[in-house]
């Protein structure tokens, strides 16, 4: 497979395979990082590709791994603390501007919720894939995913109506 | 779209059960002008869904990693070092040499002031054979 052909098939869900690293991720230079990092190792494995059924399905399922494992190292080496600092600077400063940016709460609410989660609804409601494609790039099955999913979504509405209420009384 | 089917499809998007289009039916109307009030919620996330989705990787993909570059790098300097430590070994060996060179050059030249002297002191020596010979006779010569 020669560079060209191979960045034409793998162009169309590089903004993909950003947004779900960043989701993970929370910051946009990792998610860059990553991102870059998994089209390189997509890259070295390209004569591996045509096994798959599904190249997009097989990137995203490496994104999710490779944002797992760095996720599991963070944590395994403190560097929690860089995460932490990173969300503080973000909430606690530009707090009182996004908390009326009500877009931006949503963004809070999914953050808060755990990765599986998080994964599940930036694969469903955002990049609006079938749950069979989601089911094959977790490898669950898509009653699993559903009932993730499903949870997901009544967390998330259960507390923007709460905040909602909040902000009017 | 009637509110009564709005809100048929949204227990069935909390449930997970919806399909894609049903979803998209929901995204659009809640993009519209005319949501219920008591929807709001839902306005405020299907928007974010829908801004979500813009964002792009800004960067291009460079599929020549930055380490292999580290690797031949590290070649490189490890070879510029090996270089500079053999000219520098060969340098000091050479200025040894030289060093050594001017020491056995400043001794001989010792040796030889001291070597002159003696010719100066034989010399004189000479000099004073020839005036004792004029002063006494030389037997020997007589002899002959």
């Amino acid at each position: 497979m020669k560079q060209s052909e191979f960045l034409k098939t793998v162009m169309p869900f590089k903004d993909k395979v950003f947004r779900v690293a960043k989701r993970l991720l929370v910051s946009t230079e990792e998610a860059e990082d990553a991102t870059q990092e998994l089209f390189f190792k997509l890259w070295k494995n390209r004569s591996k590709l045509k096994d798959y059924k599904s190249i997009e399905a097989f990137a995203m399922t490496m994104t999710k791994n490779y944002c797992f494992d760095r996720l599991k190292s963070k944590q395994a080496n403190n560097l929690k603390l860089i995460h932490s600092n990173y969300k503080e600077k973000n909430t606690s400063l530009d707090r009182r501007m996004e908390l009326n940016d009500s877009v931006s709460i949503v963004h809070q609410l999914i953050e808060n919720l755990p990765e599986q989660q998080k994964l599940i609804i930036q694969l469903r409601d955002i990049e609006q894939y079938e749950f069979a494609e989601i089911a094959e790039m977790l490898n669950l099955q898509p009653t699993a995913i559903r009932v993730t999913l499903s949870r997901a979504r009544k967390t998330i509405r259960e507390q923007l109506i709460k905040q909602h209420n909040y902000g009017i009384s | 779209m009637e509110l009564a089917n709005i809100e048929r499809l949204l227990d069935k998007y909390l449930n997970a059960e919806t399909t894609l289009t049903e979803e998209n039916e929901l995204k659009n109307y809640f993009l519209g002008d005319n949501v219920a009030p008591h929807l709001e919620e839902y306005r405020i996330l299907f928007e974010y869904f829908s801004t979500s989705k813009n964002e792009r990787f800004t960067k291009s993909i460079q599929l020549n990693s930055k380490k292999k570059h580290w690797k031949w790098l590290s070649v490189a300097a490890s070879i510029i070092l090996l270089v500079s430590v053999y000219t520098g070994y060969e340098k000091k060996q050479e200025r040894k040499a030289e060093k050594i060179y001017k020491e056995t050059q400043f001794a001989l030249e010792i040796l030889a002031s001291n070597l002159n002297k003696g010719t100066v002191a034989i010399a004189q020596l000479k000099e004073f054979e020839k005036a004792k010979n004029k002063i006494f006779k030389q037997p020997k010569r007589n002899k002959k």
